[in-house]
């Protein structure tokens, strides 16, 4: 057998690896650091010169509030007012409830889809069939179906972003190494565990890249939908403010949907970087 | 970490991969004793592997009986493991969560996992390495940490389908030495299916060739060479003549190849190799 030096000495490179790994990760967070500054600088001095020329134009003059001094003075009045907390509380609901519905249907189901031939044959048309309709065309059906607006909102957010989860699951599950199963199989595993401990780490990077994609999908859905009955919610907001000529406002709301859906899509990369095991890959 | 073997009866086994295929063999039987080293030799395509699969319980038979001390054998059981020809580690565990894994399985209280896991660490020398990634670990370390997971089962039987075939001749023949000198130890059952003809003489005290189609089992020979066994020892090179011969003569010489002049590629899967 090889010595326990062998091993020292394989540690040790592993550290020295490890130290220049290090130092490699930390260049690539101030490169990304510095790209999202001077990226989002470029599109703040371009909205701030576009304002400036509606401003300055008696022609236009009038939309002025669309300009980004405007629109950042309208953030602290939408606070004060509590708008800005109400629109995003109701919208960041349906949303939530939408997508936790998408995730407990699209993750069982694609593991069934990845795991089990004939189940994925069988569901394959129709589910190709049922994702190309749009879900806001649902949303006349939604309104009969179910009583609140709340409810068919959530259907509409769950049935656009289960799609992107399901396949994801499905997809993850068929690039895992079937042996996986037979060495748990042959260890013991009962099918909980078996789902538990070997499925469910081996696929969570797929599960939350389905996620990240759903949410975009969600949100994308989500505001639409806001703007056809309901009296609260991002999109609701965005329609009053148009409807008052609160163009100050109307941009503040569309501002904060943007950097809520950064900041949703931020902590879903993080969470596919914290349970991915692929080397390389992020 | 003590282990009892097994007393191996197979009867009349056969096996079908479809109703309407060929058998891949017909009424085969075999025994073993309590912790023997069993080789199965034989080409590609002969069932060896689908045989060592169907005494593992991961396959079903289509006819026949395996019984295990007597006992009908109907599926895994983490008394019986296997090891593959590749490791199949779990890349998202470290070392010590890849072979505590059956234990985890098996609802072993954390005190006493992590006593057997480190106990099965040092007994492969991969106790500097229990919280490392396994996917920073060489082939042959990784073919070790699989072969811990096994272990720590505390198997009566161990069941390996050519597991170093991957590995490098150095690897291989160090790994070789160390499963049957543990095994021996522990005093657990091996059934190695190999299509090397070196390792099985290396490895086993008994050593079963496997031909034909439907396959069947042609012949067997007695391994009674002492420990440590080496490639060099003029027993063990008497030993590769004989069972080559015995081979070629059970299951014919391959086309094209010498049977004792050259060394044959060890990724012809179609051969049976010998180590010169």
């Amino acid at each position: 057998m090889s010595s326990n030096a062998t091993s020292g000495a394989a540690i040790a490179a592993a550290g020295v690896t490890g130290g220049s790994a290090g130092a490699r990760a930390a260049r690539a967070a101030s490169r990304g650091t510095l790209n999202f500054v001077v990226g989002l600088a470029i599109l703040a001095v371009l909205w701030g010169i576009g304002g400036y020329f509606i401003a300055a134009n008696p022609k236009t003059a009038g939309f002025a509030g669309f300009g980004l001094l405007p629109t950042l003075q309208a953030f602290p009045e939408l606070w004060n007012l509590g708008k800005l907390q109400a629109a995003t509380y109701a919208s960041g609901y349906r949303l939530g409830a939408g997508m936790l519905v998408a995730v407990a249907v699209g993750v069982p189901i694609g593991i069934l889809m990845g795991r089990v031939a004939w189940f994925r044959k069988l569901t394959d048309s129709p589910f190709q069939f049922l994702r190309m309709i749009s879900p806001l065309s649902w949303m006349p059906i939604t309104v009969l179906v179910f009583s609140a607006w709340d409810d068919s909102i959530i259907f509409l957010v769950a049935f656009a972003s289960v799609w992107p989860v399901m396949y994801q699951t499905a997809a993850g599950l068929a690039k895992v190494d079937p042996a996986w199963f037979k060495v748990a199989r042959n260890l013991g595993a009962s099918p909980l565990q078996m789902l538990t401990q070997i499925i469910l780490p081996a696929i969570s990077f797929d599960i939350f890249t389905g996620i990240r994609l759903a949410l975009g999908v969600a949100w994308v859905v989500l505001v639409p939908a806001e703007l056809l009955g309901v009296t609260s919610g991002l999109g609701y907001a965005i329609k009053d403010a148009r409807e008052t000529l609160s163009y100050d406002h109307l941009t503040a709301m569309v501002l904060t949907i943007g950097i809520i859906g950064y900041f949703l899509d931020t902590i879903c990369a993080m969470l596919i970087k914290r349970f991915s095991w692929h080397r390389g890959d992020l | 970490m003590s282990i009892r073997g097994v007393e191996i009866n197979v009867h009349g086994l056969g096996y079908r991969y479809s109703t309407r295929g060929n058998p891949t063999f017909t009424n085969l039987q075999l025994q073993s004793r309590r912790g023997e080293a069993l080789a199965i030799i034989g080409r590609s395509g002969c069932g060896k592997s689908t045989l060592l699969h169907i005494i593992a319980g991961l396959n079903r038979p289509t006819e026949g009986v395996i019984e295990f001390d007597g006992k009908k054998v109907d599926g895994p059981s983490s008394r019986w493991v296997m090891m593959f020809q590749a490791p199949h580690l779990y890349p998202w565990m470290k070392v010590s969560q890849n072979v505590g894994v059956g234990l985890k399985f098996a609802r072993w209280p954390e005190k006493e996992k992590a006593e057997r896991v480190n106990e099965a660490l040092r007994l492969v020398e991969l106790q500097d390495y229990a919280d490392v990634s396994v996917q920073d670990l060489s082939g042959g370390q990784q073919q070790r940490v699989a072969l811990a997971r096994s272990l720590v089962m505390e198997p009566e039987l161990l069941l390996l389908d050519e597991p170093f075939s991957a590995l490098d001749a150095f690897t291989r023949a160090s790994l070789q030495r160390d499963v049957r000198s543990i095994a021996k130890k522990l005093g657990f059952n091996l059934i190695i299916v190999t299509h090397d003809i070196d390792e099985a003489i290396l490895m086993a005290d008994r050593a079963l060739i496997m031909a034909g189609a439907p396959g069947k089992i042609v012949t067997e020979f007695e391994v009674p060479l002492p420990d440590p066994r080496q490639r060099q020892d003029k027993d063990v090179q008497a030993m590769r003549s004989r069972l080559m011969d015995a081979f070629h003569s059970a299951a014919g010489k391959p086309t094209g190849a010498d049977a004792h002049g050259e060394e044959e590629s060890e990724t012809d899967s179609d051969s049976v190799t010998q180590h010169a």
